[in-house]
């Protein structure tokens, strides 16, 4: 379904952290915000919830650990036990090294790839529609989705941008 | 949040009064011409290097391990030695963008594009090795654990080697996923300048990315975990590669100071590479207001600690093999120095030891032209350090009766000067292709520590920050990473 966009653009973040304070004012809801590089504090001032990403890189690493753990010893005490310079079967601090690297392995990798699917990201899903193609060069964009608004509406959206210095453009995605 | 203008206390990590798109065109622009002639001249002659070595590792392969001149006595020669010393200047790109970053460094921002190109690269360069070393390389598959109808036979999960196995691959599939997310952005901002096929090619690379204020969000939180979890890795990687000696019980190998002083040898070696590579590339692609004087001194700083390091390590050895009593020992360091290759060991002392002493002067290490002679003397005596560890300590046995000498053959010093060649093309297609410098990295920072923000408000903010500095808020500019 494609959607109607109105959208601003700034030369500098700090007008369009003025301009997000001041729709936030007037109660306007902001579809999305794109910046050429991560502009801090815009975070709190969308009042994104943090990212989640940390917590699934913990769970994948603990899964490298006990994948890791468990199939050395599996393999050295039950499936083809060794003797090794009559050590242990199980001697663990042999096994710490590859169980550090599995740990580190499954936590990037698993995190890299969560990473790209939750953003909708891919080689592939590049259909992503850019709204301007200076966004990611020097201007800060705050859109708002304008589909199916009345003119009355979409009149208030259009005077908001009035005095904020924003240059304002519509299209359609 | 807001930037405080802090150039006036240290010096700009970014000169010439830089916009934000100056910044797109300064970067994007060598990417988008026509290569000059040093670029197409170096392509060539890298490519003509990688051939020949490509042509001395399928003699290798075709004929057997037979074509070099390993003997009983001497199993590890140039082979090795090559692997390590590359695996060594793979350290530096990781160390550049996962430490600096956890240490709030800002000016790797300027180098650590291209420094983990070049780790990425150097790290294939050094797993081609172990793997020809096989001889059998049809069968390099067989050093990873899984089911097979041999039994199923294991691989050992004991030996440092499979380690090695695990440490390197783990290595470099991470450092790969921590360049190209970084890439990511700015392959985006190459896209929407680019027309026709470039467009395509590059919205592919892309990704799809629109910048948009959540994904910016996780990808700075994706960035500094993959930074969290790079930094042991880094360290865990030449660790592991020194228990593949110090595990041994060859005198001269079998040493617990072994992990640390690999880990600053390998910093040490990485960063000279990296000083050699980014002399030539600031000056060929014009970014010299981006990979600027006071960037090749912090480098250099950390060359004079890294160095120093490997300098006290190796008088430490030297104390321990007399301390310890052990005569095998106090012969292998003797022989070290005096014995037959103590030109090796000569070349290794000079090189590693006396040059980077030079960097206590900061007018040297601010010498463009000082520090890129330096850097090649570094590479060459990091080499030789590998030389002197791996041959001089094989080649007096136990048993003077198995005492040899060993130099390698043509096919193996081809394979050599191959993977330098390997490396460089890889090198020269990166800069052509991807910004090589982090183009939404150094926007970041350009308000923070560049020397051009002129806005209205300029003068106000430094004033806040004069003060918040004087009443101890800020110690250096905003948070980072929060």
């Amino acid at each position: 379904m494609s959607k109607e966009v109105l959208y601003g653009l700034y030369d500098d973040e700090n007008d369009l952290f003025a301009a997000i304070e001041k729709a936030k004012a007037a109660r306007l809801d902001i579809m999305d915000v794109y910046t050429p590089f991560p502009v801090h504090g815009l975070d709190d001032v969308m009042e994104l919830s943090e990212s989640r990403l940390h917590i699934a890189g913990f769970v994948y690493g603990a899964l490298g650990t006990l994948t890791a753990l468990g199939v050395m010893t599996w393999v050295f005490t039950r499936d083809w036990p060794i003797i090794f310079g009559g050590k242990p079967y199980f001697s663990f601090p042999a096994f710490v090294p590859i169980t550090f690297e599995l740990t580190v392995l499954f936590a990037a990798v698993g995190m890299v790839v969560t990473f790209y699917v939750v953003c909708g990201l891919g080689p592939f899903g590049s259909g992503a529609t850019i709204l301007d193609d200076r966004i990611t060069d020097d201007k800060f964009c705050l859109a708002f989705d304008t589909t199916g608004m009345s003119q009355i509406d979409v009149e208030k959206y259009s005077a908001f941008f009035d005095g904020t210095g924003a240059e304002v453009n519509r299209k359609t995605i | 949040m807001h930037h405080p203008v802090i150039a006036p206390v240290r010096e700009p990590l970014v000169q010439g009064r830089k916009s934000y798109h100056q910044i797109t065109e300064d970067i994007c622009s060598p990417t988008e011409k026509v290569p000059g002639v040093a670029w197409v001249a170096g392509f060539l002659v890298s490519v003509a290097l990688a051939v020949f070595g490509v042509v001395c590792i399928l003699l290798t392969i075709w004929n057997g391990i037979g074509e070099w001149n390993l003997n009983r006595t001497i199993g590890w020669g140039w082979d090795i030695t090559n692997f390590v010393w590359w695996i060594g200047i793979g350290h530096a790109g990781t160390l550049i963008s996962a430490i600096l970053l956890l240490f709030r460094q800002k000016w790797r921002t300027g180098v650590n594009r291209a420094a983990e190109a070049m780790t990425i690269f150097a790290v294939i360069c050094a797993g081609l090795f172990p793997i020809i070393h096989m001889g059998r390389v049809w069968l390099a598959i067989f050093i990873f654990p899984y089911p097979n109808t041999r039994g199923p036979l294991w691989v050992n999960f004991n030996s440092p080697l499979l380690w090695d196995v695990f440490a390197i691959s783990t290595y470099f599939t991470v450092s790969l996923l921590f360049w190209y997310t970084g890439l990511v952005p700015d392959f985006a901002t190459v896209r929407d300048r680019a027309t026709g096929i470039r467009k395509k090619i590059y919205a592919t690379l892309a990704m799809g990315w629109t910048g948009a204020a959540k994904h910016w969000q996780r990808h700075e939180s994706l960035s500094l975990v993959l930074a969290g979890l790079a930094t042991p890795l880094v360290l865990s990687v030449h660790t592991i590669v020194s228990f593949d000696f110090a595990t041994s019980v060859i005198p001269g190998w079998h040493t617990t100071i072994f992990p640390p002083y690999f880990v600053a040898g390998a910093i040490f070696s990485g960063f000279a590479m990296v000083l050699t590579l980014m002399i030539i590339t600031r000056k060929v692609l014009g970014l010299e207001e981006y990979i600027t004087v006071g960037h090749i001194e912090s480098m250099n700083k950390i060359i004079v600690l890294t160095g120093s390091i490997v300098g006290v390590a190796y008088l430490t050895e030297l104390f321990i093999a007399w301390y310890s009593g052990y005569v095998y020992e106090q012969f292998a360091f003797y022989n070290r120095a005096l014995g037959p290759y103590w030109w090796a060991y000569a070349a290794m002392m000079t090189c590693n030891v006396i040059t980077p002493q030079f960097f206590w002067s900061k007018k040297l290490r601010r010498n463009v032209a000082f520090t890129f002679v330096l850097s090649i003397f570094i590479n060459i005596g990091m080499w030789f350090e590998r030389f002197v560890i791996i041959v001089i300590s094989l080649h007096r046995d136990y048993l003077p009766s198995s005492w040899s000498m060993y130099s390698p053959s043509w096919i193996e010093v081809g394979i050599f000067i191959g993977t330098i060649g390997i490396f460089f093309v890889l090198f020269l297609i990166f800069v052509r292709v991807a910004p090589v410098v982090a183009i939404a990295e150094i926007k970041h920072i350009v308000k923070g520590a560049g020397d051009q923000y002129t806005g209205h408000d300029a003068d106000q903010k430094y004033k806040d920050f004069y003060n918040d500095v004087k009443s101890g808020k800020h110690t250096n500019g905003h948070d980072d990473h929060h």
